[in-house]
């Protein structure tokens, strides 16, 4: 396979509405998943974005068997899911990740019997997997300039207490912030990001958009405020090359998207010692 | 041996420090904690007054923490009450062991997210910049405000955590354990901090199982071992029959230089019978 190297080449995808809607989606979504990835990294919540996007995935499935609105059905059902693992951690004695291991994959499994038995509601089965260039139309395009608005909003509303109960929940509850109101938040604001990315990400692989941008970001600055800058940008970069590469390699944009994220990790990473130091403390946070 | 219903049931911690009337802070009163199974603090009774500089000693599993977090009413009592002033501001010194040092937070971006409550922007502006200026000079940290709380030392660490808290104009202050890890310098320095603070007025509450290096200095000191044991000036509490019912083994107090320091009692015969 030769990857496309005239201008002319490269520009042409830009004609097709199709792609640029996919491309306008990709972009946005990947600036989203960046900054709300810098809480889920930070909250060592990866896993719990692995599973919400699976998990959404049987809402999905469901919402189209009873004829109700596909997104509005699916995101009910994420921000459910969230809150049931929240309250079964709570309560019982079991792990968060055995409790979201348990819920999101039931309910990733009912999606799959779901569209075996019924067929994919909307989209394509492996478009919703993987997600699809050609699969994204303009509610997508709505729907994610409508949750990265509502996100941005949000974030700059509750910074603070995001970030103080981030880093630090205990003294920000004795302090007086409302932590149980700032998680809540932070789980519709992620079910949300997760539902209007599934489109060009597929529910597989929407986790790395969360994580790698954020992690990369980390690498890059010690500050808070600098860290969702840059993996806001990151995330945007990935997501418009990602797509581009999707059209030209003729791979689904999720996995594009993907690697591109994962060219700037291995960039960073390799860029000397203090930045690597600055990776082994992602990964070793508790 | 004394008997331990001689201890009395409701203990006045005012230390004498401030010859005018104090106001009461916070009031424990029969306050019971069991977390949904066994009891791990029973019928405490406590008053934090304005001005106060208590310290929490007991053995690990005693309670000390739970207490601490009963009085700044992030952990409900199963039984009894805690009473704040109404409108009290309280702030929190973690353990440094707590911390996730990884985070990407600068000294002003930590200590300026405090701010938390109410319409705040998210970036800092120039009058809360001045105000955070005042508070990292007042406790030695200006010149530091762009480092990464990683890059500060042991003792610097603990005063950006005080300079947190002062920041939220906390009337009474809590520290967890906040000498744990620290040398002897750098704990002497939080130490004469925390008395500086309290004398320009702030109440300060702490846990802490140092007992020559940190308790015998407060004016005041409460001994917890699931409920209080004795609570006084270090004259009234650090005596054999108080740590040896708040320890579970005896210990023998010396004389040096006008301090008191405790000592494990030698395990010889004679040493128990002098106990």
């Amino acid at each position: 396979m030769m990857v496309a190297i005239t201008w002319a080449e490269i520009i042409k995808p830009f004609e097709f509405e199709f792609f640029r809607n996919g491309l306008v989606v990709a972009t946005i979504a990947g600036a989203l998943c960046g900054v709300i990835g810098c809480y889920v990294v930070l909250r060592n919540m990866s896993y719990i974005g692995h599973g919400l996007a699976h998990a959404v995935f049987g809402g999905y499935a469901a919402a189209g068997l009873l004829g109700i609105n596909l997104f509005l059905g699916a995101g009910i059902w994420g921000v459910i899911t969230a809150l049931g693992v929240t309250s079964i951690v709570r309560r019982r004695p079991i792990g968060s990740d055995a409790a979201i291991g348990v819920i999101t994959t039931a309910s990733f499994a009912l999606g799959l019997a779901l569209v075996q038995l019924y067929g994919s509601p909307g989209r394509s089965a492996d478009a919703l997997l993987f997600g699809n260039v050609l699969g994204v139309n303009r509610t997508d395009v709505w729907l994610i300039v409508v949750v990265a608005v509502v996100s941005l909003a949000a974030i700059l509303t509750f910074y603070r207490p995001l970030l103080f109960t981030t880093f630090d929940a205990e003294v920000a509850e004795a302090t007086g912030v409302k932590t149980a109101l700032v998680d809540g938040v932070l789980m519709v604001l992620l079910s949300a990001t997760v539902l209007a990315t599934m489109s060009v990400m597929g529910v597989t692989l929407i986790a790395a958009n969360l994580v790698i941008p954020a992690v990369v970001a980390r690498m890059l600055t010690d500050s808070f405020g600098h860290m969702l800058g840059f993996a806001a940008v990151i995330g945007a970069i990935c997501g418009f090359g990602g797509m581009n590469a999707s059209y030209h390699l003729d791979v689904a944009s999720g996995p594009t998207i993907v690697l591109v994220a994962s060219v700037f990790f291995i960039a960073a990473f390799a860029t000397g010692g203090r930045l690597r130091q600055r990776a082994g403390a992602v990964g070793h946070a508790h | 041996m004394t008997n331990p219903n001689e201890v009395p049931p409701t203990i006045d911690l005012r230390t004498g420090r401030s010859p005018e009337p104090t106001e009461t802070m916070i009031e424990a009163s029969g306050l019971s904690v069991d977390y949904g199974g066994p009891e791990v603090l029973t019928n405490v009774d406590l008053t934090v007054e304005q001005g106060d500089l208590i310290g929490i000693v007991g053995p690990s599993g005693s309670g000390k923490s739970t207490l601490l977090r009963a009085l700044l009413g992030t952990v409900s009592p199963s039984r009894g009450a805690v009473t704040r002033k109404p409108g009290l501001s309280v702030g929190l010194v973690p353990q440094v062991e707590n911390i996730d040092w990884d985070f990407p937070v600068t000294v002003t971006e930590c200590v300026g997210m405090a701010r938390a409550k109410g319409w705040r922007t998210p970036w800092i502006n120039k009058s809360e910049r001045n105000a955070i200026m005042t508070v990292l000079e007042r406790l030695g940290l200006d010149g530091l405000e762009r480092r990464h709380i990683r890059d500060l030392s042991g003792g610097q660490q603990q005063r950006m955590f005080l300079a947190r808290a002062l920041y939220t104009d906390a009337a009474v202050i809590f520290l967890d354990e906040p000498t744990s890890g620290l040398d002897v310098k750098t704990r002497h320095d939080v130490l004469h901090l925390l008395d500086d603070l309290n004398g320009d007025g702030l109440t300060v509450v702490l846990t802490t199982h140092d007992l020559n290096g940190i308790a015998a200095h407060l004016p005041t000191i409460v001994c917890l071992n699931q409920h209080v044991i004795g609570a006084g000036s270090p004259e009234e509490v650090l005596v054999p029959h108080v740590l040896e019912q708040t320890y579970g083994s005896p210990m023998e107090i010396l004389e040096h230089g006008g301090m008191r320091v405790v000592v494990d009692a030698p395990r010889s015969p004679k040493a128990v019978e002098s106990a």
